[in-house]
């Protein structure tokens, strides 16, 4: 029942537009400047009336940046197509490790098992460029250096610990009797995994494995360590655009619009298991 | 032979003791109520039957072959939770169809016997539904279904009237020992509420303190509780007590509130002993000889009357009447009470212990 009265309505919406435009603003704003020249941009005083031009997606697109200095060879497609591997890979990875651990860890009582959890957890305490001093010697030692596996293997260290210490509440949320229950119906435990536990926990692993995503994906420290040009994500591309000729804002802006489409994508796409995921624990029958 | 035997069974968390040498053996088709308070253990007991709980010792033996290294999935039982635990992902059809899939019976097979059981349990009209469109009774059918479908050996059930309403406790506490018979399962059955045990029961194993206090048939559990703890547990109103001296002066007797109580010649060996008088309130009769009382509440409770009664010296008693009863007094009314020796038993004040006259 809404017994809210017109005039809450009418606060409620100019609230909510207030949220809106203070969250989208920066995006609208970036898009426009993806669809204008350097010069168009940096008028003073800015102004919203311009010739809207495609040429930045077209440069991103091609490989060729045109500056007033000359020509320029960008690899940006090659940045996106690395950023989509590693953080798909990333996440892959990390969900097939990171939720039967998580099973482990909810279900089972076992030695250290609390300090193995927290340990994994504490990955995330440390600033990643102190680990990844010492991380670059070795990975130059093991030949890991500028490799996708490389990469996708520091990468654990994002996607783990927030797969598994999120998919792990949800687990536990899983009433041991509904397992139970299938098991005494006369079901293998491994039946009783795959059927009963990830089935109910899906919206936890939809909701961890988007947020993973998301924060392998703008990833920038990692990659720029410990790769070089070929094997860097967007996130690192991005500074090739930064030239001896000035900085290229309306490729920035078209290259972050571009960027943040996979993930836009993917997240209204998974919004249903989010809501449903993140809200399930105050409505579970 | 006995279908289930359970000896020297015991468990443990830790320090924590849950309970330690149970012993019980169930025929096929009995019904055995597990009873006791909440915490006793009884669900712990039902899990480690089932095989997804370990013991601490003893053994667990279902048709003959002890069960300890046999997966939950291999032994042939089949159980029904308090929580229901049905399977949200998945309608009441395959719910119940779960058991019969699991043993790999073909899909027709599969849906002639949900079908069956569905009908036994009046619930075929609602099989399409996934359990949050249950009502409570329907989901408690449902996970009963469930636990029924595959004919198991032995059937555990976990107080599965528990979370469903008065009106259909009371329909399921008539219309399910049929059901069970019909099953021919052996039945364990858990419970905390005396009226459930009493109707669904062959014999009723009383779990306290982690022991058996006391394993009979209904009637012998009320007529003749083995311990005050028992008597206490069965019946409502509870059971009357009155500490008191059995003495032998002139015939055995022991005093209450004044009043000589004679007792069955039987006592006469506890001369002295320090008892705790037990009366149940059904069995207290008003009339011209006994204990002086007052009466100081009169609460009809539909076919029985309830009274509250007071001794000069200040012991209450309840007194249970049938509301048909011509006699039953006003507040305020002096009266006298006797005890009828069928309901009146003397416990130990020390061990608790029932002494037997």
């Amino acid at each position: 029942m809404d017994h809210s009265s017109s005039l809450e309505k009418i606060l409620r919406s100019v609230a909510i537009t207030l949220v809106l435009i203070f969250f989208l603003f920066p995006i609208a704003w970036i898009f426009l400047m993806s669809l204008q020249t350097n010069e168009t941009i940096l008028r003073i005083p800015p102004s919203l009336a311009f010739t809207p031009i495609i040429d930045n997606y077209t440069a991103l697109i091609t490989g060729q940046l045109r500056t007033a200095a000359g020509s320029l060879q960008l690899n940006f497609m090659q940045n996106m197509f690395n950023s989509v591997l590693l953080s798909v890979c990333s996440v892959a990875l990390s969900l097939v490790l990171g939720v039967p651990a998580a099973y482990a860890f909810a279900r089972f009582k076992f030695r250290l098992g609390e300090d193995i959890a927290f340990t994994l957890l504490s990955f995330r305490f440390a600033p990643a460029l102190l680990v990844l001093l010492p991380l670059s010697l070795y990975f130059k030692t093991l030949g890991l250096t500028n490799t996708y596996i490389g990469l996708i293997w520091v990468y654990q260290l994002i996607c783990l610990p927030l797969i598994l210490w999120i998919v792990r509440g949800y687990f536990e949320d899983i009433s041991p009797d509904i397992e139970h229950a299938y098991r005494i119906a006369g079901n293998s435990w491994w039946k009783t995994f795959t059927r009963i536990s990830i089935p109910l926990a899906k919206p936890g692993i939809a909701a961890a494995g988007l947020l993973a995503f998301i924060f392998a994906w703008n990833n920038f420290v990692f990659a720029l360590i410990l790769a070089s040009a070929d094997k860097q994500p967007v996130t690192v591309g991005a500074l090739a655009f930064v030239t001896a000729s000035g900085i290229q804002y309306g490729q920035i802006a078209a290259a972050i619009i571009i960027s943040i489409t996979p993930t836009l994508a993917l997240a209204l796409y998974a919004q249903r298991y989010l809501v449903e995921g993140l809200s399930m624990g105050a409505v579970k029958g | 032979m006995s279908q289930l035997a359970i000896t020297s069974l015991a468990k443990s968390y830790g320090a924590l003791k849950v309970f330690d040498g149970l012993n019980l053996e169930a025929d096929a088709g009995e019904i055995v109520v597990i009873f006791g308070g909440s915490g006793a253990g009884k669900t712990i007991l039902l899990r480690l039957i089932a095989g997804v709980e370990e013991p601490t010792a003893g053994s667990i033996e279902i048709g003959g072959h002890d069960v300890a290294d046999i997966a939950p999935e291999h032994r042939g039982v089949g159980m029904a939770f308090q929580n229901f635990a049905l399977f949200p992902h998945m309608n009441a059809s395959d719910n119940i169809a779960t058991p019969l899939r699991a043993a790999g019976a073909d899909e027709s097979k599969v849906a002639v016997g949900v079908a069956k059981v569905a009908k036994l349990l009046k619930i075929d009209h609602v099989l399409n539904h996934s359990p949050r469109e249950l009502s409570n009774g329907q989901k408690q059918r449902t996970a009963l279904a469930r636990a029924l479908a595959a004919s198991p050996k032995i059937l555990l059930l976990d107080d599965p009237l528990r979370n469903v309403d008065a009106k259909l406790r009371f329909e399921m506490r008539l219309e399910l020992p049929r059901l069970l018979r019909q099953s021919g399962a052996t039945v364990l059955y858990v419970t905390q509420d005396y009226k459930e045990a009493m109707a669904l029961a062959d014999r009723i194993a009383v779990l306290a303190n982690g022991q058996f206090v006391q394993t009979a048939t209904p009637e012998d559990i009320y007529m003749r509780p083995a311990t005050l703890g028992v008597a206490r547990l069965f019946g409502d109103p509870s059971i009357n007590t009155a500490d008191t001296v059995i003495e032998t002066e002139g015939g055995t007797h022991v005093m209450l509130g004044g009043t000589r109580v004679p007792l069955a010649d039987g006592y006469r060996g506890f001369a002295g002993r320090e008892v705790i008088f037990g009366v149940r309130p059904e069995s207290v009769e008003i009339g011209s000889t006994g204990v002086e009382a007052e009466v100081i509440a009169v609460t009809p409770l539909n076919e029985r009357t309830v009274l509250l009664l007071q001794n000069p010296n200040g012991w209450e008693f309840l007194a249970s009447l049938p509301s048909t009863a011509s006699n039953i007094p006003e507040a305020g009314a002096k009266v006298k009470a006797s005890f009828a020796a069928a309901g009146t038993h003397i416990f130990d004040r020390q061990t608790g212990e029932r002494l037997h006259g």
